[in-house]
């Protein structure tokens, strides 16, 4: 990130000096970052909502009834974890906790998982590198299985959208489509990624 | 058939959550109110933690506006990019999500601006920024959490769920928004 906004800024201040726009560019940088603090001000409102609300979830037990829900999809998809073990626990919290934008309660959850899927770690496997289900742990939670993502309503609101909720259907049915090819592609490209390198010489 | 299922969702879930959760907890005998103030100041932290990324990406995307490049990159780039659907105000999304989750919002937030909110840009861009997590984050927090150095195929996993991701949102959103 910080690789990539170096050079935007320098592109940027290298095509003004070759446009003589220079004094837009230094207006254009300061207002911007007037901007910036204006807008998450906007999203302030929005999300003490939401979070407020899922708060409300989470203590109602709303977390939990979910992980139950989505155990029996779990087991099948982690066969080598076995269906008691924390790690199970652990990993279908952080999931539920996700599902429902709780941000703050999934990063926890998730890290216990992955101490706890350690525990299960063969033998044979070196240290340092992901397991197979440490690795598919981790592709799902990138895809962000979410059913409603505030930040983006939030700014949306913000923004002055006639409809603000009207992407939620939409987002839900992308964000399971990167979720399933999150899940088939840790599956598939498993015998590309041995435990071990056949040499050592290789990167 | 679908289109008018997922109308439906976007249009009841927000409402049914707030009327559902509250009601809900009080039957299990939660204090709702102290619950959700609670979350609310975690929200509102949350707000103030994204302004430092958010500064950086928007005052980014105004230097490349105002000195031009951003006309120049699209010009180039319009050819490919209106093929597969994407509108070059949205291009900056795909670099940046993958990356960091409050650079992804500052670029939803100048698009929205820019494009208006109820525009194909802004639609697209806001299911592109929901259809995928910041996958870098994600595996960094994780992995570096047991000392983990080499993921294996979780990146290469990571990365085609968000090439996925977006590419489902072009499909999602033309065959839902005409």
């Amino acid at each position: 990130m910080g690789v990539l906004l170096a050079i935007l800024f320098a592109a940027s201040v290298a095509v003004a000096a070759a446009t003589g726009r220079m004094a837009a560019l230094t207006a254009a940088a300061m207002q911007s970052a007037q901007q910036a603090i204006a807008l998450a001000l906007g999203l302030a409102g929005v999300m003490a909502l939401w979070l407020g609300l899922m708060k409300v979830a989470e203590e109602a037990g709303l977390v939990g009834l979910l992980a139950r829900a989505a155990r029996p999809l779990l087991r099948r998809l982690f066969p080598e974890v076995p269906p008691e073990h924390p790690a199970m626990g652990a990993m279908l919290l952080n999931l539920s906790a996700n599902l429902l934008g709780l941000g703050n309660a999934a990063t926890p959850f998730g890290i216990e998982a992955m101490r706890r899927l350690e525990e299960l770690r063969p033998a044979e496997a070196p240290a340092g590198v992901a397991t197979d289900a440490q690795a598919l742990f981790c592709a799902m939670n990138t895809a962000s299985l979410q059913l409603v993502p505030a930040s983006v309503l939030a700014l949306r609101a913000a923004a002055g959208s006639r409809a603000p909720a009207e992407i939620l259907g939409a987002t839900l049915l992308a964000t399971a489509c990167a979720a399933v090819v999150a899940v088939t592609a840790a599956k598939v490209l498993r015998p590309l990624f041995p435990v071990r390198r056949e040499e050592e010489g290789r990167p | 058939m679908l289109r008018h299922a997922l109308e439906l969702a976007s249009a009841w879930a927000v409402p049914l959550l707030l009327a559902g959760i509250p009601l809900f907890a009080l039957a299990r005998k939660v204090k709702v109110y102290p619950a959700f103030v609670e979350g609310a100041r975690q929200g509102f932290e949350t707000a103030v933690r994204i302004m430092p990324p958010l500064v950086a990406v928007l005052v980014a995307l105004g230097m490349l506006r105002a000195s031009g490049a951003l006309d120049l990159a699209a010009g180039a780039l319009a050819p490919v990019l209106g093929r597969l659907g994407i509108p070059a105000p949205v291009l900056p999304l795909l670099l940046v999500r993958p990356l960091s989750g409050g650079g992804a919002l500052g670029v939803v937030g100048d698009v929205l601006r820019a494009e208006g909110p109820d525009s194909y840009a802004g639609r697209l861009a806001s299911v592109m920024a929901g259809s995928t997590e910041t996958t870098f984050y994600v595996l960094a927090v994780y992995m570096g959490a047991v000392g983990i150095g080499r993921y294996r195929q979780a990146l290469p996993a990571a990365l085609l769920a968000d090439a996925a991701g977006f590419a489902a949102s072009v499909i999602v959103v033309r065959a839902l928004f005409p």
